[in-house]
């Protein structure tokens, strides 16, 4: 017998000694006052949140229902430990088995078992079978210690995921023991220095269903999945983070291909650079109502105006202008195909198809109510990742409105917004005004996101069709003020002179 | 009261109906208890057909896995199948019986 191991029969009784046979115990987390060590979870978006990660040899809990994707969260904060950050991780599953959990994730790219052969993961599915189990007198679960601390010695793991813990109430009937048991385990983990996630079922009442909000006292992540209008949302909210700041706020999360990714939260403070550099609305006499320059770089743009006024193509020009500048552009449709905006373009002397077949220009067309809000303003955050754009235009913005309300579609953009803003890329919404009168009602509720607004309008004078544009707003330059008729001609969209026929100061 | 140094306490030397294991972690009162009433036990019911084999898993920490040990102490009854597992200090005799299938059997012989 090596040593002899002191029980804690109580749950107040503090922990006395981890170490095992090595005798040598991790020297408890030392935290500096002030900051917090973290570590990286490496999934998109959730370092943003938490500002640098998880808390570094803590436990942190993630909870949710179930399938709201607390085991992929898990699972995917130890898989990335073990391939980007060098640190090996265990997996102890109480409810799937290795091979289950392998192929589950196997479609995310995860390669479980090649990670356990090059030793930087360890497995241990741990079955509790209450039918199976006479229970009499006294017990403890060092069983499940000696397991884990097995495991974690076998690979050198730094993170530890316990998935779901909550099981064992299930599968043993001593509950008091149970819960002295997983404070002692919560605290052990620590001791240990490990980076612990630990899984739980959201409860009804409580954060978890057996309460192990009260044992882990670090860090708590609440994940839910809602299902209003057939449209399904994924979010993600920071309840707790003991000694760290973190937003908030409920986060979209995406579940796709590549795994799972949490938005990249809007940037916390309004902190975005303010280029002075210009560049061509794509229309020469536009650029002259905008200050002789055109748009500030990295500002946002909305072209209002009712049906068939223009605004597409005053959007296609910006296109068109930016490809030529040899700029990576992403165009988002909400209302036709890229064949169709193509072709109508096309149609007005304005060919993007070279663009598309150079690779500088990248249509994502997209049903608006295929998807909630969420789902498409992540979807979005995702294109433009992987893209690299620097000139977005949405088209249009208004078909939004269908899958929410004013103030949902007026977060949603102020997020897309602040993040475009981040990233320097400029950005031109196209705004369907249903009529001609109340042009600026409807777009309210997202002017104020607008660095420049364009108003689009139509006019019937004396049997007369017209078509008339003026910069309503365009902070930071001087513009012109006047109302400009302009046409549609085969060669684009053409401005008259200030002089023209339908001149009017506004 | 010490646990045995010797890995096995085979009291019979005959074919052994039950294959007892006693999984502990260390020598703590539980399971010098625990060994304690399993030895008496066994002696006034399974006399001569009976081997305990006790593995401490700090010494062997691997096995913990392939018996699926989460508690200590853990009684499994390896042999005869089905595998049967008996959690605690077993200072209910009862239970344990029941456990071990062993509490029909004494009823029917009594």
């Amino acid at each position: 017998m090596s040593q002899c191991r002191q029980m804690s029969d109580s749950p107040q009784v503090r922990h006395i000694e981890t170490s095992t046979s090595d005798g040598a115990g991790v020297p408890p987390d030392l935290v500096r006052v002030g900051e917090l060590a973290k570590t990286l979870t490496g999934i998109q978006g959730l370092d943003e949140i938490t500002r640098g990660g998880l808390p570094k040899g803590r436990p942190t809990l993630v909870c949710g229902g179930p399938g709201s994707g607390k085991t992929l969260l898990a699972l995917t904060f130890l898989v990335n430990g073990a391939t980007q950050f060098d640190e090996p991780g265990v997996l102890m599953t109480f409810e799937e088995n290795a091979e289950e959990i392998a192929s589950d994730v196997a479609s995310l790219g995860f390669d479980l078992p090649e990670l356990i052969k090059a030793n930087k993961l360890a497995v241990d599915y741990v079955r509790v079978e209450r039918s199976e189990i006479e229970e009499t007198g006294e017990y403890d679960l060092e069983g499940l210690f000696v397991r884990l601390d097995y495991a974690i010695q076998s690979v050198g793991a730094r993170r530890v995921v316990l998935d779901t813990i909550e099981s064992l109430f299930a599968g043993l009937k001593d509950d008091a023991i149970l819960r002295s048991e997983l404070r002692r385990l919560f605290r052990w983990l620590k001791d240990k220095g490990v980076t612990a996630v630990i899984t739980g079922e959201r409860g009804d009442g409580p954060l978890t269903k057996q309460g192990l909000e009260e044992y882990v006292s670090d860090a708590v992540i609440l994940l839910d999945h809602r299902v209003h209008d057939q449209v399904s949302t994924r979010r993600l909210r920071v309840v707790k983070y003991r000694g760290s700041h973190h937003g908030t706020n409920e986060y979209p999360f995406l579940i796709d291909a590549s795994g799972i990714s949490v938005l990249p939260v809007s940037s916390m403070a309004l902190a975005h650079d303010a280029p002075l550099n210009r560049i061509s609305a794509g229309i020469p006499r536009l650029d002259t109502m905008l200050g002789d320059k055109g748009y500030y770089r990295g500002s946002t743009v909305l072209v209002s105006g009712g049906a068939g006024t223009g605004k597409t193509s005053l959007a296609a020009h910006f296109l068109d202008a930016a490809c030529r500048r040899g700029e990576r552009c992403l165009c988002f449709l909400f209302e036709e195909s890229p064949q169709q905006l193509l072709r109508n373009m096309r149609s007005i002397g304005i060919d993007l198809e070279p663009w598309v077949t150079a690779g500088l220009l990248q249509f994502h067309a997209d049903r608006p109510s295929r998807y909630g809000l969420e789902t498409h303003l992540a979807t979005m955050h995702q294109v433009v990742a992987d893209f690299h754009p620097t000139a977005v235009v949405l088209d249009p913005v208004t078909n939004l409105m269908t899958v929410g309300t004013f103030s949902d579609v007026q977060a949603m953009l102020t997020r897309l917004i602040d993040h475009l803003k981040t990233e320097n890329i400029t950005a031109v919404l196209t705004s369907l005004t249903p009529g001609l009168t109340n042009v600026e009602r409807t777009e309210n509720s997202i002017s104020s996101l607008m660095d420049t607004w364009i108003v689009l309008a139509n006019d019937d004078v004396g049997g007369h069709h017209r078509r008339g544009l003026y910069v309503l707003k365009s902070r930071g330059m001087r513009h012109s003020n006047e109302l400009r008729e302009f046409v549609l001609t085969d060669q684009g969209l053409d401005i008259f002179d200030g002089n023209g026929a339908h001149h009017a100061v506004v | 009261m010490q646990l045995s140094d010797d890995r096995t306490a085979t009291p019979s030397r005959d074919v052994k109906a039950y294959v007892l294991r006693l999984y502990v972690a260390g020598q703590t009162p539980k399971s010098v208890l625990a060994f304690r009433n399993l030895k008496q036990i066994c002696e006034d019911h399974l006399q001569g057909r009976y081997e305990i084999e006790i593995i401490d898993l700090l010494e062997n920490p691997q096995l913990a896995r392939g018996d699926q040990i989460l508690a200590v102490p853990t009684l499994v009854r390896r042999l005869p199948e089905p595998i049967k597992k008996i959690i605690g200090d077993l200072s209910n005799t009862e239970r344990v019986l029941v456990g071990l299938d062993l509490q029909e059997r004494r009823a029917g012989t009594a």
